[in-house]
């Protein structure tokens, strides 16, 4: 039955639509003149669906009998993924801009767009309370990051990374349904509430296998390892801003779906998910670390880190506790801020002719070119690397914190040794750009925005502690939503 | 007879010749996109043979889903193939090479 309740429970999306549904019109009667505007506009959308939060839609409970829920632990990954989606709105207009290598290039009115359809899918999986919400969700996301993928259609390197990206996406896509089929098969219901009853009461094998087939399917949505071998040809071939997108919001997405779905779903399979769950994070943590080390190009670099980042946040739900899932989600933040500061300096990395350049060696001597970019780079490294006081060390302090308290010590003693080896790369390109005879110099002229964002993701990773008691009660009540 | 076990099985052995299709198949990215469609099939036989025999609507509602979004990915798969054949001339799995490491 469609009530009127259920309806403002789904403001956002609903706001979403209608708004990206608009600016489409607008877009396609007026062309990318009116790229620019769209943006904007697409920003203030964003914003909007993010206001309605404070409403029902972020603490009505179920909407539509349980197909979607709207609680705090929903509210708080949407406005981590509004906020991820709106950054990469608002540096895209440069990147596109045209330059002396490519002069017929422009921002097309169609980017921001796109990136509004994926965040509707993105606030429909963090909000599933069914199979049927997660696969749309998934899917509306999906779909459209597939397409901002090959955004540059002259570009073969992009095309490539959109190809790839569809293929093994559409793969997962396909291992997540079969799981999700057993677990209805042997449940009689693809509600996470009726699927949680199936599995208390006995754990048979097809809703083992289901199990698996489910958490492969979400492993590879969140590039987790052995499923991660997309991530670094698709980061390196997409567009930087749609880069800077992959490794903001649909990371947070598919995280705190896998953490509903874990904990409100498989929860009563406690013991078997957990093994999973370990074995990922351990893998990943190490893989990313490892093959991190050889790279040169710096967004492939990042990819690795970024599935590296994936396996220290499963460590919280690893612990499987309130705090355990607190701590992924204020990982998920913190790793947020991180990236998209990252992202934006290397955005800022152009030669003379305004050629994006993607090599770490380009960096050389950058501390002497571009103080404030380096010093900036610098933060955010050392912040991934998780070295105290930033804040980086405290979003991994949390995670191992909660692991020891559901007495998993061996896991956090091993995280704890293999960031060492996360900080060996990090601290490359920091000497890269500090001690190393410089390279060319990049271009100069940083729009004021870019430079703003840039400045307050350092600032929140330098004095991010101020901000502890609010990340950690949101973190706390968004965790109790699920328990 | 033929009882769920049958259908379970022909849906098991669709949805491994899909993901082998993916895997296996050098030549090119069209058999891929068959698989990709291949798998999604298997999973709706198994949803609708559970729905049937669980006598729930449900998996049924599902299948319906499952059938339109194919539909898009396939549409969307298609156009970036296109795209791609246009700069690279060619649609080999093993020409996708330009980004290694």
């Amino acid at each position: 039955m469609i009530d009127s309740a259920s309806l403002l429970m789904v403001a956002p999306e609903l706001v979403l639509t209608v708004g990206a549904l608009v600016l489409l019109m607008v877009a396609a009667y007026a062309g990318d003149r009116m790229a620019k505007v769209v943006s904007w506009m697409s920003i203030a959308t964003l914003v909007a669906a993010g206001l309605t939060l404070l409403g029902l839609p972020g603490h009505g409970g179920d909407a539509f009998e349980g197909l979607y829920r709207a609680d705090a632990f929903a509210a708080y990954a949407k406005v981590l993924i509004y906020a991820a989606a709106a950054a990469s709105i608002v540096v895209a207009p440069r990147f596109f801009a045209p330059t002396a290598a490519n002069a017929s290039g422009a921002l097309r009115a169609e980017y921001p767009i796109l990136i509004l359809l994926a965040c509707i899918g993105m606030g429909m999986m963090v909000s599933a309370g069914d199979m049927m919400t997660l696969y749309v969700g998934l899917e509306l996301n999906s779909l459209a990051a597939y397409v901002l993928a090959s955004f540059m259609r002259q570009d073969t390197r992009s095309a490539e990374a959109g190809l790839k990206y569809f293929v093994l996406g559409a793969l997962a896509s396909g291992i997540l349904l079969y799981g999700i089929s057993l677990l209805y098969g042997f449940s009689g219901s693809t509600s996470f509430d009726g699927i949680a009853v199936a599995m208390g009461d006995k754990l048979s094998n097809g809703l083992l296998f289901g199990m698996v087939f489910v958490l492969a399917g979400l492993a590879f949505k969140i590039s987790a390892v052995p499923f991660h071998m997309w991530t670094p040809d698709v980061y390196e071939g997409a567009p930087t801003p749609v880069t800077t997108f992959f490794a903001s919001a649909p990371k947070v997405a598919a995280m705190g779906l896998t953490v509903r779905v874990a904990i409100e779903a498989l929860g009563p399979g406690g013991m078997a998910w957990q093994q999973i769950v370990i074995f990922v994070a351990l893998a990943s943590i190490l893989f990313g670390g490892v093959a991190a080390i050889g790279q040169t190009n710096i967004k492939r670099l990042l990819a690795y880190s970024s599935i590296n980042n994936v396996g220290f946040a499963l460590i919280g739900l690893a612990a499987g506790t309130p705090a355990g899932v607190a701590a992924t989600m204020s990982y998920m933040t913190i790793y947020v801020v991180m990236t998209i500061g990252s992202f934006f300096c290397i955005i800022q990395m152009r030669d003379r002719d305004g050629n994006p350049i993607e090599t770490i060696a380009s960096l050389a001597g950058l501390s002497q070119s571009r103080k404030g970019l380096a010093a900036a780079l610098a933060i955010f490294m050392f912040s991934l690397a998780g070295i105290p006081p930033l804040f980086g060390f405290w979003a991994k302090f949390l995670v191992f914190d909660a692991a020891v308290g559901a007495g998993l010590l061996g896991l956090a003693a091993f995280g704890i040794a293999a960031s060492v080896i996360g900080a060996f790369y990090y601290l490359k390109i920091i000497k890269t750009m500090y001690f190393d005879e410089p390279a060319a110099e990049y271009a100069t002229g940083t729009p004021i925005i870019e430079n703003t964002v840039i400045a307050l993701c350092a600032a929140v990773i330098v004095f991010g502690y101020l901000l502890n008691p609010v990340l950690d009660s949101a973190s706390a009540a968004a965790a109790a939503a699920l328990f | 007879m033929i009882g769920l076990q049958h259908y379970l099985v022909v849906s098991a052995i669709l949805f491994v010749m899909g993901v082998l299709g993916i895997f296996i198949n050098r030549k090119n990215v069209i058999i891929i996109l068959m698989a990709i469609e291949l798998i999604l099939l298997a999973v709706n036989i198994n949803l609708v043979a559970f729905s049937a025999f669980l006598g729930d609507l449900v998996g049924q509602v599902f299948s319906m889903f499952v059938l339109t979004v194919a539909a898009g990915e396939a549409a969307i798969g298609l156009a970036i193939l296109v795209i791609y054949f246009r700069g690279r001339g060619t649609i080999a799995v093993d020409d996708a090479n330009r980004m290694k490491g």
